[in-house]
């Protein structure tokens, strides 16, 4: 029952967030410092695990398929599927719904505790709208566009990896990320990720915007958030892969 | 026949505030018992009583943060909790609100603080607003806090600023939330005389919720004791000074300093 309840709250929440915006103007420059606090504040780390995660898949792929029957190229053709089809959109989705999802939901939880939400709807201004949908649609406009740029990191980190430790030249490594490609796999990825985005931001939103105590409590929620979030892209991301791939 | 208030309603065009039987329960415990009262423009209301005794919920029922369990809150005659949506964002539009911790939005400077309700609900143009917020911290004797964020500021500076963005919109009705709580007497005496003056100037309907007696004999037109969730005596700061109601006189003069006065 305690579910049902806050799936309820949950979708009432966003029922309020997506009213009518008081005035249009503020609600865009919030989505844009969003895009910026939320994208670019992301992209170092995001780039930093892309390139190397995609290096690990280039080497643990050519350690594991070391036979004379199976191509080199397959080398490159495994790691872009890996990178395009799961890493790059689900992978990098868990590790951002931890540093986003910790952001959003301390962010807002700390704005209810210190009463600067109650400040908001004593003006007239609908909080829910004002915290939370910038944070959305930034993170769904955004995100697809870090995902982008993991996966060419990553497939870049893969490659110097690859032709660093001998396992695959340039040539047989471009020959297979090229081999059997179909663009359908990028608009999956892309919306599968921002699917994630949705996700990672609301729910964090939420468990902040209904916290309730002190100090304490926001780091609970913040910790709430980031799992429940979590679990939720794991759910989205198997409901979605069986929807657009089977 | 009219009664007194809406006689006074339909004879002067009041700002006022009234409360009939305002109950609240949180499950089995009932917090504010059937509280009805009147608050006037011009006047400065103070609520009083012990810590716990209900006068915060009592406001938030007020400013509809809270549902009251019973009764009804009317804004010049209307009840704003049977309001629809759209109206009571016109009436909440017309409430400055200084919070006990001040609620200042941290990410904020003072005067993007104080502009933020002007560029959300108001026409004015970016050198209007700096313009208002300029003069409501000159009000609130405020001087090269502009750029500065809330972390800057002591307590009774957030105080200042509090009061200016909550008199930045003209409001017509004010709530203070104890705000003097944590302050230095002469801090305390300041915010207590700024908060009389603006009342007085704008004549605003305010309404202070406080257990300091300072702010009581300082500044208060009507006084409300509210004990144990009940409206348990209702006067004006001479009054309250005099009366022989044991609960009021046992936390009027709770402090030594209070009994020394009244020996």
């Amino acid at each position: 029952m305690n579910l049902f309840y806050h799936i309820g709250r949950y979708f009432i929440l966003l029922g309020r967030a997506f009213l009518k915006p008081e005035k249009f103007s503020i609600y865009w420059k919030r989505t844009i410092f969003e895009m910026s606090n939320l994208g670019l504040g992301s992209l170092g780390i995001a780039s930093i695990i892309a390139f190397f995660m995609g290096a690990v898949i280039v080497i643990q792929t050519a350690s594991n398929i070391d036979s004379a029957w199976i191509p080199d190229y397959t080398i490159g053709f495994t790691a872009r599927q890996s990178i395009i089809l799961e890493f790059s959109p689900t992978i990098l989705a868990l590790i951002l719904a931890g540093k986003i999802g910790s952001s959003v939901a301390s962010e807002i939880g700390t704005m209810r505790v210190t009463e600067q939400i109650d400040a908001l709807e004593i003006m007239g201004v609908n909080s829910a709208s004002y915290l939370i949908t910038p944070k959305i649609i930034a993170a769904v406009v955004i995100n697809p566009m870090l995902v982008i740029i993991s996966m060419f990191l990553s497939l870049t980190g893969g490659w110097l990896a690859g032709v660093m430790n001998g396992s695959v030249s340039t040539y047989t490594y471009i020959h297979g990320i090229q081999y059997d490609f179909d663009s359908f796999s990028i608009v999956y990825a892309l919306i599968k990720t921002m699917f994630f985005a949705f996700a990672m931001t609301s729910i964090p939103a939420y468990h902040g915007y209904y916290t309730s105590g002190g100090a304490l409590e926001v780091g609970k929620s913040s910790t709430k958030g980031v799992v429940y979030s979590s679990v939720c892209i794991l759910i989205l991301n198997y409901i979605l892969t069986q929807l657009m791939l089977s | 026949m009219y009664t007194n208030i809406e006689l006074y309603i339909n004879t002067v065009n009041v700002e006022l505030i009234e409360l009939q039987n305002i109950s609240k329960s949180f499950g089995e415990i009932e917090v504010l018992k059937s509280i009805s009262a009147s608050f006037y423009p011009g006047k400065t209301n103070l609520i009083i009583g012990a810590s716990g005794s209900g006068k915060t919920t009592l406001t938030k029922c007020i400013v509809g943060l809270t549902e009251p369990s019973n009764g009804n809150v009317l804004f010049s005659g209307e009840d704003f909790h049977t309001m629809k949506f759209k109206q009571k964002k016109t009436v909440r539009k017309e409430i400055g609100f200084l919070f006990q911790g001040s609620a200042l939005f941290d990410s904020m400077t003072v005067e993007e603080n104080i502009t933020f309700t002007l560029s959300m609900f108001s026409n004015m143009t970016k050198e209007e607003q700096l313009d208002r917020a300029n003069f409501c911290l000159q009000r609130t004797n405020l001087e090269n806090v502009n750029r500065l964020y809330p972390a800057e500021l002591s307590g009774g500076m957030k105080k200042r600023v509090a009061i200016s963005r909550a008199i930045a919109m003209n409001p017509k009705y004010l709530f203070c939330d104890e705000p003097n709580s944590g302050l230095d007497p002469q801090t305390s005496a300041v915010i207590d005389n700024l908060i009389k003056e603006i009342t007085e100037e704008y004549q605003m309907t305010t309404l202070v919720i406080t257990h300091d007696m300072n702010s009581v004999i300082e500044i208060g037109d009507n006084i409300i004791f509210i004990y144990n969730g009940e409206k348990w005596w209702e006067g004006g700061r001479d009054e309250i000074l005099k009366t022989d109601n044991q609960e009021v006189v046992d936390f009027v003069y709770a402090s030594k300093f209070m009994k020394a006065l009244r020996k």
